[in-house]
């Protein structure tokens, strides 16, 4: 049996005495008990200091007991399970548990950074801003890894987490956030009614302020007794779930909340080895009960962050929670009642507490009396004006003040190794900001509160400065029957914390020496504020920003509101007019992985596939995503690199024939009486006089006359048209088009259907194509029968098909579109049948040499966003005797002049230079800083004109042909020729084919 | 997230529909008669208010209809939808807040 740590109290506590457990302290042994947080245990075993701060590197204190903590910033776990920047005050202990501490470099004791300290002079408000300013190149280098090493916030794993999350959508009637007294009214209060209530508490354990108090009374039992029977009775209503370890991290728009639920503590895996990590809940609830309670405030003096300064609720926490006393000899500094509330439940507890330093002049009452007769003296009208210590707190100086807090000579050194302080209370209405609740300071209780609760949602209790048990509980349990039409339950006599602070405006003591800390987390002190508003940052947003005061991990929860009142006091301007700074999700660090959920890897999106993929596969293929398809990229044989394949497969298709699985080109089925007088709107060419079995190549663009999409228009009928889209632009474009018929042009009759996935296609191309295809189809290929730009059905092995004679590589082609089911044995008897002219399968990246070989743009790669049809020399597709999508926008005087950037082709001089693509041109020698005149858009190496080509988008490049240009690669100028875009067959003889 | 009031389909959660920019916005009758100031009128400018702004909204992943909707962009408050061929829906007089 080991011995009990020597601060554990021998009796009490929510901790389970028979649940021994070892973990890990910076390689240290200790032990605690089931119920411990990582904090209690190290408390019990009189450890406080546990980092160190973020700027000067000074030794830090657990001060907390909550999610406010801003010191104990501790790494637990190990391997992909280790995680940095958790609380120390949340770390629930198991056994086995590895932590470790941050922010000290190289260890804890020994801090090589903590010269900052003595630098501080050097590092006042606002350092950032000023100290790296200059020279620019030193940021990289010198300035940010320097920050990035002393600023500590922990470091990730460098590991895949080895852990699932999980996504979860849900709806309740009522949420209740807060798991307190209120919280646990409200929630029975709704429940009763039989409605879905889902009642979320951040901590493993009910109750709140309950667990950290004594002596507490409800309905007549003690709250403990209580407590223990709105669990059971909450567990009994089947309507009624109740979320433990789960905090509420942010409330969005009608009544959408984020819930995130850690389903396993670390060092626990084993227990659950199939359960998910944490949960990330999106519940919808139209109605909330925020019972959130109140966070407690620092206050501030100078070396008010020495270990062993905690504030006064976490204090009576630890005694009575986890039944560990924070010392030998306390002393309590505090400006409100609550300092008398905590001293007492210390006392009572079993810790020895020797002083109460009161800021206010004349303390009175009930508690004042009872802690005289425990024997603790009272300082009336006195604050600390220094503590001293070095890494843990020896001595409190003692001085009595003056109206404005300023220490004055006298008051008494006193010893101690405990501090626990109370600068008054905060709600948390961190939910309500989320919604944009108005925030107004309230002088009684001195704190802010919502001054109107957002729609649909119930603020009670301590979140509304209702700080006395017996109000806490009614209010939750009104607004609990409320949310769901009910009246309130009648609760017996309450008896527990009294409600009114009495808080006094003083929370800085004014010393001479020493730095005072107003943000703990983000080692801001009162004298930054001061020096920040001596600068000329009035607005408290910029003070902030300026001073980096509520900026940390921890967002200020301790320290906004003295920050708010010191400047303040400095400005001479009441709270409400200095104003407070916006609360944001989330409310607590969120792991991102939490967001993520499932989709990660395969998941992250879904892949598209062709009826063809796994044909592909099969003959070797490599692929490229393209949106969400897999496209078959290249099919190298044995051997074979990609650009040999490429070269292989685009020499075939000009010399004898290929094909390619086209399958993924968006399809959409136009029909309706109208159909021909809507494409004509939509499309820049002419459409009604299109006879049925032809088609068309059409642009759209948008109304500013810009490219927008392009693809072939093929006429079924006179009510029918079936249109290709460029492959990823398919969902773009119908949901455009149904823009324009749904909104605009509601009188025409059009139905709109996409056939993307009903069709399969396959690009076949060659001189060869028609004695290949020929053979398998019952249509008549021939050039008289059917012509370029045609359209036929029929069959093609059998399947029904529909064939287009279209080409985007300037050889004669088909474009055989057919069931999805019929692709891989057409696909098969091609193979057979153009076995004898060695037919080759394609991949898209051949398909993109064989058509820019021919100046075929690829719309999204050979335009950008301002590009027009006239600079790409298709001004001939854009008809001037009617109106249609864009035309208005490209006629507009910018639009048409001569400067603008237009397509070319380029010829570099070395014909065995492939510039790469996305370059940009330039006039000369392109000694930097140039003009950049256009980049170059497409780029390859041509098998048929043995040299490489481009095409590029350049200024006055329609009157540029023949001219000189320079692209930049790898920082030199490449000279090339412009030309037009047009390296190939410019009469189109080749489209006719042989035997034609 | 918001919910929003499909006119068809009830109300369901913004992942499923897709802004479609402002509504009431019709498309000129005489394109080729408009100065350039008016085109520009039409194609680029929008209103921007702070309070009730008449949206168009698409449910992508429902029914595909486009439809009004009125929202205050302060609030998020959402004063109701209705089906393209209808008037938008009338906003409640302001309460003094
Ligand atoms: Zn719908």
């Amino acid at each position: 049996m080991k011995a009990v740590a020597k601060y554990r109290l021998p009796s009490g506590g929510h901790i389970d005495r028979s649940q021994l457990l070892q973990f890990s302290w910076g390689g240290r042994t200790l032990h605690g008990f089931h119920g411990d947080t990582l904090a209690s245990a190290l408390l019990a075993h009189g450890i406080h200091f546990v980092g160190r701060s973020f700027k000067y590197h000074r030794p830090r204190g657990i001060y907390t007991a909550g999610v406010e903590e801003p010191n104990a910033l501790v790494t637990v776990g190990r391997n992909g399970r280790m995680t940095p920047n958790l609380r120390a005050t949340e770390v629930l202990l198991t056994e086995g548990l590895n932590a470790v501490p941050q922010n000290a470099w190289p260890s804890l004791d020994f801090d090589l950074l903590s010269v900052n300290n003595f630098l501080s002079p050097f590092l006042p408000a606002g350092f950032y801003y000023k100290t790296f300013m200059s020279p620019a190149a030193w940021w990289h280098k010198r300035y940010e890894p320097m920050i990035r090493r002393s600023a500590g916030l922990g470091c990730a794993s460098g590991q895949a987490d080895p852990d699932s999350y999980e996504r979860r959508y849900a709806y309740a009637e009522v949420l209740v956030v807060g798991g307190g007294a209120a919280g646990l009214a409200a929630a029975h209060a709704a429940g009763q009614s039989g409605k879905r209530v889902v009642l979320v508490e951040q901590d493993w354990l009910l109750g709140g302020s309950l667990l950290a108090r004594t002596g507490e009374t409800i309905d007549g039992e003690p709250a403990r007794a209580w407590l223990a029977k709105m669990q059971r009775e909450l567990a009994a209503m089947d309507n009624v779930q109740v979320l433990p370890n789960t905090t509420c991290f942010a409330a969005y728009e009608h009544g959408m909340w984020g819930l995130l639920e850690r389903l396993r503590h670390h060092g626990t895996e084993q227990d659950k080895p199939n359960a998910p990590r944490q949960r990330m809940w999106w519940l919808r609830a139209p109605r909330s009960v925020i019972a959130t309670g109140a966070i407690e405030r620092p206050m501030v003096f100078a070396n008010n962050d020495l270990p062993g300064v905690t504030l006064a609720s976490s204090a009576a926490t630890y005694a009575n929670r986890f039944a560990v006393k924070p010392g030998d000899r306390t002393i309590v500094f505090t400006n409100n009642n609550s300092g008398y509330v905590s001293a007492l439940s210390l006392i009572e507890a079993g810790v020895e507490v020797k002083a109460i330093v009161d800021t206010r002049p004349a303390p009175s009452g009930a508690m004042a009396q009872r802690l005289l007769e425990c024997g603790v003296t009272i300082f009336p009208g006195h604050g600390i004006s220094r503590a001293r210590g070095w890494h843990d707190l020896h001595h409190l100086r003692i001085a009595p003040i003056d109206e404005e807090g300023v220490a004055q000579r006298g008051g008494v050194l006193m010893s101690c190794d405990s501090l626990a302080v109370s600068g008054g209370w905060s709600p948390v209405i961190h939910l309500p900001s989320h919604q944009g609740a108005k925030v107004q300071w309230n002088e009684e209780q001195a704190c802010f509160i919502v001054a109107e609760a957002p729609a649909g949602m119930a603020i009670v209790g301590g979140a509304a400065a209702s700080f006395a048990l017996a109000q806490a509980v009614q209010e939750g349990a009104t607004a609990g029957a409320s949310a769901v039409g009910a009246t309130a339950p009648a609760y017996g006599a309450i008896h527990g914390a009294e409600g009114a602070l009495d808080c006094d405006s003083i929370a800085w003591i004014k010393g001479k020496r020493g730095k005072a800390f107003v943000d703990l987390q983000n080692d801001s002190t009162a004298k930054d504020l001061a020096l920040a508003i001596r600068e000329g940052y009035e607005s408290i947003e910029h003070v902030k920003r300026y001073t980096t005061t509520g900026m940390a991990t921890d967002q200020g929860k301790l320290a906004n509101v003295n920050a708010i009142r010191i400047v303040s006091k400095i400005r001479g301007l009441p709270m409400n007019e200095v104003g407070v700074t916006t609360f944001r999700a989330p409310y607590t660090p969120t792991t991102l992985a939490a967001f993520a959920g499932r989709e990660l890897d395969d998941f992250l999106q879904p892949e598209r596939i062709t009826p063809l993929h796994d044909w592909s596969v099969t003959l070797g293929a490599a692929f490229e995503p393209v949106g969400q398809w897999m496209r078959a990229w290249y099919y190298p044989k044995a051997g074979e690199d990609m650009h040999r394949a490429v070269q292989r497969e685009s020499a075939a298709v000009r010399e004898s024939v290929g094909f390619m699985d086209a399958s993924t080109l968006g399809k959409i089925e136009v029909r309706g009486k109208d159909a021909a007088e809507f494409l004509n709107r939509v499309y820049t060419n002419g459409m009604l006089k299109m006879p049925a079995g032809a088609c068309r190549y059409g642009l759209m663009l948008n109304e500013e006359g810009t490219l927008f999409d392009d693809g072939v228009i093929s006429r079924l009928a006179d009510d029918r048209f079936f249109i290709s889209t460029t492959t990823g632009g398919a969902p773009r474009v119908l949901a455009w088009l149904e823009l324009w018929l749904q909104t605009e042009w509601t009188d025409l009759e059009v139905w709109l259907t996409s056939i993307t996935e009903q069709w399969a296609a396959l690009a076949l191309n060659g001189p060869k194509a028609r004695k290949v295809l020929q053979p398998l189809t019952d249509i008549d290929l021939g050039h008289e029968a059917f012509p370029y730009m045609r359209f036929r059905e029929g069959q093609v092995c059998g399947a029904k098909a529909r064939i287009l004679r279209v080409s985007f590589t300037g050889e004669l082609g088909y474009e055989i579109h057919m069931a999805p089911e019929a692709a891989v044995s057409v696909a098969e008897d091609l193979m057979e049948t153009g076995a004898e002219y060695k037919i080759t399968p394609y991949g898209t990246e051949s398909m993109h040499l064989l058509r820019a070989e021919k100046g075929f743009i690829i719309a999204g790669q050979d335009n950008e966003g301002t590009t027009t049809p006239d600079d790409l020399g298709l001004s001939g597709l854009c008809s001037t005797k009617k109106d249609y999508v864009g035309r208005r926008g490209a006629e507009r005087a910018g639009m048409r002049r001569e400067d603008r950037k237009q397509l070319v082709g380029l010829l570099p001089e070395n014909e065995t230079l492939v510039l790469p693509e996305g370059v940009p041109l330039g006039a000369g020698e392109l000694t930097p800083p140039f003009p950049i005149l256009g980049h170059v858009t497409s780029s390859y190496m041509s098998p048929t004109l043995k040299r490489g080509f481009a095409m590029g988008l350049l200024r006055r490049g329609h009157k540029r042909h023949g001219e000189t240009i320079s692209a930049l690669v790898k920082g030199a100028a490449v000279p090339c020729k412009i030309v037009p875009p047009m390296f190939l067959d410019p009469d189109g003889e080749r489209l006719r084919g042989e035997d034609a | 997230m918001l919910l929003i009031p499909c006119p068809w389909c009830g109300e369901r959660a913004e992942a499923e529909f897709t802004y479609a920019g402002e509504g009431g916005i019709a498309r000129p009758k005489n394109p080729p008669e408009l100065s350039d100031q008016e085109w520009a009128d039409y194609v680029y400018y929008r209103h921007n208010p702070k309070g009730t702004h008449h949206e168009l909204w698409l449910h992508l992943h429902g029914c595909g209809k486009y439809f009004r909707v009125v929202r205050d962009t302060v609030s998020n408050q959402i004063y109701g939808s209705a089906p393209m061929l209808e008037a938008p829906p009338a906003v409640p007089e302001r309460k003094e807040v």
